[in-house]
């Protein structure tokens, strides 16, 4: 904390001449930023360094064997069990992702667009429920589409089914929707903001020049907001990979997730490394899969002019 | 095409309200629930009450929690917004190799896996011989909030204009005096609503205290551990709907602030812009 004190600018004016070094601005600023910097050096990077050796170590009872091994990653990828529930994460973090943006984007179209002068109301509206407990929300969703639930009650009493369906809830569906209306103001925000820097006068260039509102659209802002469908997909994509709650709460058996997976490791199965080298693996791919996203969404970007 | 250009602001909005309805509706059945006779939560509603939350002081569990999600939220809020506006302050002031690559850092935790976040925590206060309890919790909790408390701080820094501390230097206030009368009336604002935010994700967080408390529950935890019980739904409803409303009223006054921050700096931009 003294070298953040030396860097306070308060202190800083009162204090007597330093060394030119402490003088610079760069050294300012860097011992300004520090106490947060190794913060997360401590509690992210160390962690994450840790959670990686783990997973080349082997599981003794309670003793953890040093001895380096592919063995977890061999079980991490080749399991049925794994390999399944792997697959189906990235299969619902990529859908989940896609419907988000999808529905996003005309809504972040019509504030920066259409919004006038009530913009940051309707952010605002936006973002509130986002900022509601997470677990609420997903338990509203259990509410909603359970066996005795408001959509059965409710198309029961609307006299469209005669029994209550037990197809709603606990399944990947019902994990796909939940989440998708869990991390739609995160797909929201980002595109928002690269439309607002679209410049205006290009659009009207395309009119002008004889380009109709949707050629203009297609040809200059879509492409012009790619930054912003980017950064949408990916924040949507990398944290769901492994959310826990939701296929806990409504994913049932059909639903569970590999994060479901991972957390077992590190309670009941009481096997650190094997979790380890699930977490891994899982950042991995989801990362590779992120990339391609993004290069598929650069290569449409560039089709589109 | 002229008949698009009339068709589509009307479309568009009425796709902007049902967006919101979508975001909305779940979150409100809580409430009415909450208030329903019967356990079970479907409509037509069976009458309604108020004993559910008449319940909630007499749950001794619940009360516990309530005061460790306090004591973590106070925590978590109070040590992320100060780690937030030295960082803050620095991103925004000055300019320095590696400036990017440290705040990239800083603000990591927002988009990774929460999970894999909280069982890397773990791992590494296991080896490290910490028990847990409510302050590895706030460990926790700090983690994830800086990069929450950096934007708002970050957008309230931003167009700070430096020559005003540098006139009041020059006119021969102190350097505390310049900072207790210029610097902290203009950033005040924006420091109130970090600790609200931060107050608030950490009132709400799940996953990293579920994996780094010992015993002791926060409210979400005990929530988690009532979910179990078809019986208790709608207990577990009022108190999600008495949270629900915390949560709405620390973000409301939160982004006020933020905005009389913006203003006062004369910047514009939204809490991501």
């Amino acid at each position: 904390m003294t070298a953040a004190a030396e860097g306070s600018p308060a202190l800083r004016a009162a204090g007597p001449r330093r060394s030119p070094l402490l003088q610079s601005e760069a050294a300012q600023g860097f011992a300004l930023i520090s106490p947060t910097f190794v913060y997360a050096l401590i509690l992210l990077v160390l962690p994450i360094l840790v959670v990686i050796a783990h997973s080349f170590w082997t599981q003794n009872y309670l003793t953890i064997d040093h001895t380096f091994t592919l063995e977890n990653y061999r079980i991490a990828l080749t399991e049925p069990i794994y390999r399944d529930l792997l697959w189906r994460s990235l299969y619902i973090s990529l859908t989940v992702s896609l419907l988000t943006v999808v529905l996003a984007y005309p809504i972040a179209y019509f504030i920066s667009f259409h919004g006038g002068r009530h913009k940051s109301l309707w952010l605002f509206l936006i973002t509130i429920p986002f900022w509601t407990s997470y677990l609420l929300r997903v338990m509203s969703w259990k509410v909603i589409l359970g066996y005795n639930g408001v959509l059965n009650s409710g198309l029961m009493g609307l006299g469209i089914i005669s029994e209550p369906s037990d197809a709603l809830l606990y399944n990947s569906t019902a994990v796909i929707i939940t989440l998708t209306h869990a991390w739609a103001t995160f797909a929201i925000l980002p595109i928002f903001v690269s439309l607002e820097k679209v410049d205006r006068t290009l659009v009207e260039a395309a009119t002008d020049l004889g380009d109709g509102p949707l050629r203009s659209f297609l040809r200059v802002t879509l492409p012009l907001s790619a930054p912003g469908v980017i950064s949408a997909a990916l924040i949507v994509m990398i944290p769901t990979v492994g959310d826990y709650v939701t296929p806990k709460l409504v994913g049932g058996k059909d639903g569970v997730m590999i994060a479901n997976a991972i957390q077992a490791q590190f309670g009941k199965a009481a096997n650190w490394p094997l979790g380890a080298a699930l977490s891994v693996t899982t950042m991995v791919i989801v990362s590779l899969m992120a990339g391609a996203t993004v290069l598929i969404i650069r290569a449409l970007q560039r089709l589109a002019r | 095409m002229t008949a698009i250009r009339r068709f589509l602001p009307g479309w568009l909005s009425s796709y902007a309200t049902l967006y919101i309805l979508f975001l909305y509706l779940p979150v409100i059945f809580l409430p009415i629930f909450s208030i329903n006779t019967a356990a079970t939560p479907k409509f037509p509603l069976s009458g309604v009450t108020l004993h559910w939350y008449e319940d909630l002081p007499k749950t001794p569990a619940l009360i516990d929690a309530t005061w460790n999600s306090l004591l973590v939220g106070i925590s978590a809020a109070i040590l992320s917004t100060v780690l937030g506006i030295l960082a803050a302050r620095s991103i925004t002031r000055y300019r320095y190799p590696g400036r990017r690559a440290i705040n990239g850092l800083i603000m990591a935790p927002l988009v990774l896996p929460e999970v894999i976040v909280a069982i890397s925590m773990l791992l590494v206060m296991l080896q490290l011989g910490l028990s847990l309890s409510l302050f590895t919790v706030v460990l926790g909790h700090v983690l994830v909030c800086i990069p929450y408390s950096m934007t708002v701080l970050t957008s309230g820094f931003e167009g700070f204009d430096r020559s005003l501390e540098e006139a009041s230097a020059d006119l021969g206030e102190s350097a505390f005096g310049t900072f207790r009368r210029v610097t902290l009336p203009m950033v005040a604002p924006a420091i109130i609503s970090s600790l609200l935010v931060c107050f608030t994700i950490s009132l709400d967080e799940f996953i990293i205290a579920f994996f780094l408390t010992g015993t002791e529950a926060t409210l979400p935890i005990y929530i988690w551990g009532q979910l179990r019980f078809a019986a208790k739904l709608p207990g577990v409803l009022a108190l999600g709907t008495l949270l629900l409303l915390a949560s709405f009223v620390l973000m409301t006054v939160a982004e006020i602030l933020r905005r009389r921050a913006a203003r006062r700096t004369q910047n514009e931009g939204g809490l991501y812009a």
